[in-house]
């Protein structure tokens, strides 16, 4: 089947329904395995082994700010391209980007007590990540608020190409402002600052977080066309009625 | 020694972990079955699809003719 073909509603609900249940299980096993290196991992000479608290912050920041960025994409595809889905992904991709900031936020506040002494501070870092929960937050609210689904959709649209502005200020915010904040460790020129042992299973929980997203993605995407089925049924049964 | 000491925030961040993904886990599935239930209560009662096109605005998306 070609990628193009996707683009029928019906044909993406076959392929999803075929796909899932194969991510699911590829994601058990990828956290079963990361979850067991991430155990096995010695503490940091610095930070002992609040260390461990990096395994799933980290992923869950990476996951909010590719999630928005796909959403971005999805945008384009509302408003340039007129993709069938586009709006559809980028509905279904705003709770769970919600979700993974919200983990972002809360996972390194609890880092940040221990190791900075305080669970939160206004610096760059922080304060851009956490516009870009507010900014989903809007997403959603949005989409609840305009009943007319293509209106919303541009509405949204817009909305996602403005935000995208938040991403290159979150990522280059410890660099261009002073922040309690560490700068970039895992993908930077000279390569990697941290120690393989606490890299490996690092990277190993990030691309079980991100076949989680994406496993969830195309669950939340086949339960958005659902919706809009039962949704023209019931204009269906109300026309029929009256 | 440090670990001890620093337990409950470890804890802590697993937990929330544990709860926000596990809370999408189940929106996702709950969400799912409702709209399958929802669907076959539809069909059982002789509403198909495409069988008078309804269009609600000019604008409507393709999906929701899907």
């Amino acid at each position: 089947m070609r990628v193009a073909e996707l683009a029928n509603p019906s044909r993406f609900l076959h392929a999803a329904s075929l796909t899932i249940p194969w991510l699911g299980g590829a994601t058990v096993l990828l956290f079963a395995i990361a979850i067991y290196r991430a155990v096995l991992a010695p503490d940091d000479y610095q930070q002992g082994a609040t260390v461990k608290i990096m395994f799933l912050h980290v992923p869950s920041a990476w996951l909010g700010m590719l999630c928005w960025a796909l959403m971005t994409v999805a945008a384009l595809g509302t408003l340039v391209w007129r993709h069938p889905l586009a709006d559809v992904a980028a509905k279904a991709a705003a709770p769970l980007g919600a979700a993974f900031t919200l983990l972002c936020l809360v996972t390194g506040s609890l880092w940040g007590r221990p190791e900075w002494g305080t669970y939160w501070v206004w610096d760059a870092r922080l304060t851009s990540e956490l516009i870009l929960f507010l900014l989903y937050l809007g997403v959603i609210a949005l989409w609840r608020t305009v009943e007319d689904t293509s209106r919303a959709a541009r509405a949204v649209a817009i909305l996602t190409l403005v935000g995208a502005v938040d991403l290159p200020i979150i990522k280059f915010s410890v660099d261009w402002w002073n922040t309690l904040h560490q700068g970039a460790s895992v993908f930077r020129l000279g390569g990697s600052t941290i120690h393989p042992t606490i890299l490996v299973p690092l990277l190993l929980m990030a691309a079980a977080f991100t076949l989680l997203f994406v496993t969830l993605l195309l669950a939340a995407m086949r339960n958005e066309i659902l919706r809009r089925r039962v949704r023209t049924l019931r204009l269906l049964q109300a026309s029929a009625v009256g | 020694m440090q670990a001890t000491a620093h337990i409950g925030f470890i804890g802590a961040a697993y937990g929330a972990c544990i709860i926000v993904i596990g809370a999408l886990i189940a929106w996702v599935t709950l969400d799912y079955r409702m709209q399958r239930r929802i669907l076959a209560e539809l069909e059982a009662q002789g509403i198909a699809r495409r069988s008078a096109p309804v269009r609600e605005s000019a604008g409507q998306t393709a999906t929701e003719d899907a």
